[in-house]
């Protein structure tokens, strides 16, 4: 088995707002992440895959397949929106790197042919960053 | 029920997810052992040997895990973290000369050994469990600890 690693890059805006919470609860738990005119990060997303190599490609994934379905299950719907407003899964989940982790994951499970999804990457920025692995 | 409550995944156990911060700090030392003769200590540590000591930019990666809490969505609170690595790592390491320090007597002042002293450090963050410390000592050597039971813990890399 080989792990082939593909990385893309979003940006997004986001902030982290718990409705069962008062405005002042909001503030203490989140600080400055919780103005909710919201803020922006330029992720990067790790997607590392496991497979097999195929004996006459050679590859474990095509790479160009593996990027268009990043294109389309994850940074056409993510890039240049707000997280909180635009997309779907963070209507009833906060939009913090662990969550965008587990929720990208979610995304991509099942759609990658010939491979099983290994491990999901994302950098909020270069000294955060969350991986999930699909453990619950 | 507010919008949080209405994840559909709030039936099954909340994912597990691990989460990496990076902290910086800026330290000199000098790899010299007692146990070995002047010569002895030229052969096995060359450079680093230098009475007069070195020094790097230390980067040390803590990685911690732990259920995705439902309420706020993270692993740990950040600034609980920021502020035990503030109190313990770098008020602690950085701008120093780690021969001088006490943690230091007993073992050479090799990154091996300090990302060990870290991995006990971190061993007490209350939030979350630690599952491994990364330090680069240059952008070409790192080093990785992950707790004397870390068989399952290294795979997760």
């Amino acid at each position: 088995m080989v792990l082939l690693t593909r990385k893309a890059e979003f940006s997004s805006a986001h902030y982290y707002w718990n409705e069962e919470w008062s405005a002042e609860e909001n503030q203490r738990v989140f600080g400055r992440c919780a103005n909710r005119n919201g803020h922006g990060h330029n992720y990067t997303l790790e997607v590392t895959v496991a497979g097999e190599v195929d004996p006459v490609t050679g590859f474990v994934v095509d790479l160009k397949q593996l990027k268009e379905i990043l294109e389309r299950e994850v940074l056409r719907v993510y890039d240049h929106r707000n997280l909180n407003l635009e997309v779907p899964e963070f209507a009833t989940r906060i939009p913090t790197t662990e969550n965008i982790a587990v929720s990208i994951w979610e995304r991509l499970q099942g759609k990658i042919p010939n491979a099983t999804l290994h491990r999901v990457r994302v950098y909020e920025m270069p000294d955060l960053f969350a991986d999930y692995y699909g453990e619950r | 029920m507010s919008q949080t409550m209405k994840d559909s995944s709030n039936n099954s156990p909340a994912p597990r997810a691990y989460l990496s911060r990076r902290y910086r700090l800026s330290a000199s030392h000098r790899l010299h052992t007692d146990a070995f003769s002047a010569e002895e200590n030229q052969s096995a540590y060359g450079k680093c040997n230098n009475p007069h000591g070195h020094g790097h930019n230390y980067v040390v990666e803590v990685t911690l895990a732990g259920p995705v809490d439902r309420a706020t969505g993270m692993v740990c609170d950040l600034g609980v973290l920021d502020t035990f690595a503030q109190e313990r790592l770098l008020d602690r390491f950085d701008r120093q000369n780690l021969n001088t320090l006490q943690e230091f007597q007993a073992c050479v002042s090799t990154t091996e050994n300090f990302t060990r002293e870290v991995h006990r450090i971190f061993s007490a963050f209350p939030q979350a469990e630690l599952t491994g410390i990364r330090i680069e000592e240059t952008s070409n050597n790192s080093f990785e600890y992950h707790g004397a039971d870390s068989n399952r813990k290294a795979e997760r890399i």
